[in-house]
């Protein structure tokens, strides 16, 4: 148990996808503007990693790992280097799932989520997450606590970004440097908050 | 002329880094000293150019409900070449690379040119856009990568340029240009620049 906390803890804080990693950047500094979206996208986030770290574990472990495929008379076989294909495959199958499956069963959040659910196959946080799990050699139980802590460590950076940038809103800026330029220098100051957590641990 | 006007605005005027916000991910994580900025630029603008110009080939044949899965599909195929080619080349790059060169799949420029330009243009513009974008992309991230590990370590590519103290030198590191949140700030201020020279651009 202690060792499932501690690997939730990195995956929210020390190891915080948006912030100290950098992944997902794009959405991130995009769909900011308000916290009510943030909160919807950060939601979705989670969700899709829960699932699609823990499945793409399987696919990997039990086909595409050198020798995975052993039991089929394939034992040197290494079909690693289709990691890639494969893992973008399963993040947008899953997405257009479940857009299908919100939209049924959920109306009112699949209206509040719009068009952000289908750009989550080209966030790269979520593809990251994945090959985290392939490089550090998680297992399944891992890989679903990962998967969870990476989603719900994106999705506390978007929300904590977009309350920022509603207070920032009326403020008196230099011309050049509102919007964008300033959503810069906010990111880099709250990673470098969370770069100080690094080293923690219970 | 007309045409190579497609080349040279991503450079700077709309460039996609500074402008157009793609692909930031990559750009922020591995610049933290010049080499590896290098590899990634080459890389970007080889997968850049290649999708760029094989989906604009294939506009008139793609599908559009199942058009982002098969531009996914070309864009991992030019991917997994050039990680590959990066292994065997230079294999102590790819380590510090990890996972980046993997994630150009999901960089934002690759995707956001071919469904913004390539699939509206022919392959011959599509290509100069590739380029001009890589190109824009390279600058930004070269600028970076150059003034972290400068500040950063005292060296370029490695050789020393400042000598830091521990060696009798005057130069102390500056541990901060390690950290990746100073590519935020240099970005920011690149972004400014950016801003205040092309002053006909709307703010949001």
């Amino acid at each position: 148990m202690t060792e499932a906390l501690n690997l939730l803890f990195k995956a929210v804080f020390i190891e915080n996808l948006a912030l100290v990693f950098l992944f997902g950047m794009c959405t991130y500094v995009a769909v900011s503007k308000s916290v009510k979206t943030a909160i919807g996208l950060g939601m979705a986030v989670i969700l899709v990693e829960t699932i699609t770290v823990p499945i793409n574990h399987l696919i990997y472990q039990h086909i595409l790992r050198q020798g995975a495929l052993a039991w089929a008379g394939y034992p040197e076989l290494d079909l690693s280097y289709l990691k890639l294909i494969t893992f973008i495959a399963v993040i947008a199958a899953l997405v257009q799932v479940l857009e299908m499956t919100i939209e049924r069963f959920f109306p009112t959040l699949f209206k509040s989520l719009g068009i952000y659910l289908p750009l989550l196959t080209v966030n790269c946080a979520i593809l990251g997450a994945s090959l985290f799990m392939v490089q550090r050699n998680y297992d399944l139980y891992e890989s679903v606590v990962y998967g969870f802590g990476t989603g719900l460590g994106w999705a506390l950076a978007i929300v904590l970004f977009a309350s920022i940038r509603e207070r920032l809103h009326e403020s008196n800026l230099p011309k050049g440097f509102q919007g964008l330029g300033l959503a810069f220098v906010i990111t880099g100051l709250l990673s470098l908050g969370f770069n100080g957590l690094s080293g923690l641990e219970f | 002329m007309k045409t190579f006007h497609y080349l040279t605005k991503p450079i700077i005027e709309n460039n996609p880094i500074g402008v157009q916000v793609l692909g930031l991910c990559s750009a922020l994580a591995i610049t933290q000293s010049l080499y590896p900025a290098l590899i990634m630029a080459t890389a970007v603008i080889c997968v850049l150019t290649f999708s760029n110009v094989v989906i604009s080939l294939l506009r008139h044949v793609l599908p559009s409900s199942i058009r982002l899965i098969l531009e996914m599909t070309i864009i991992a195929s030019a991917v997994i070449v050039t990680d590959e080619t990066i292994k065997t080349i230079a294999p102590d790059v790819s380590q510090i690379l990890s996972v980046f060169v993997g994630l150009i799949v999901t960089n934002c420029i690759i995707l956001g040119r071919a469904e913004g330009f390539a699939l509206m243009h022919n392959p011959k513009l599509s290509l100069l856009d590739a380029i001009g974008n890589g190109i824009g992309y390279s600058v930004l991230i070269i600028l970076v990568a150059t003034i972290r590990e400068l500040f950063g370590r005292g060296t370029l590519l490695g050789e020393i340029i400042f000598i830091p103290s521990s060696d009798g030198g005057w130069f102390l590191e500056n541990k901060f240009m390690a950290l990746p949140s100073s590519a935020f700030f240099i970005l920011g201020i690149f972004v400014w620049v950016i801003n205040a020279k092309t002053s006909n651009r709307t703010y949001d």
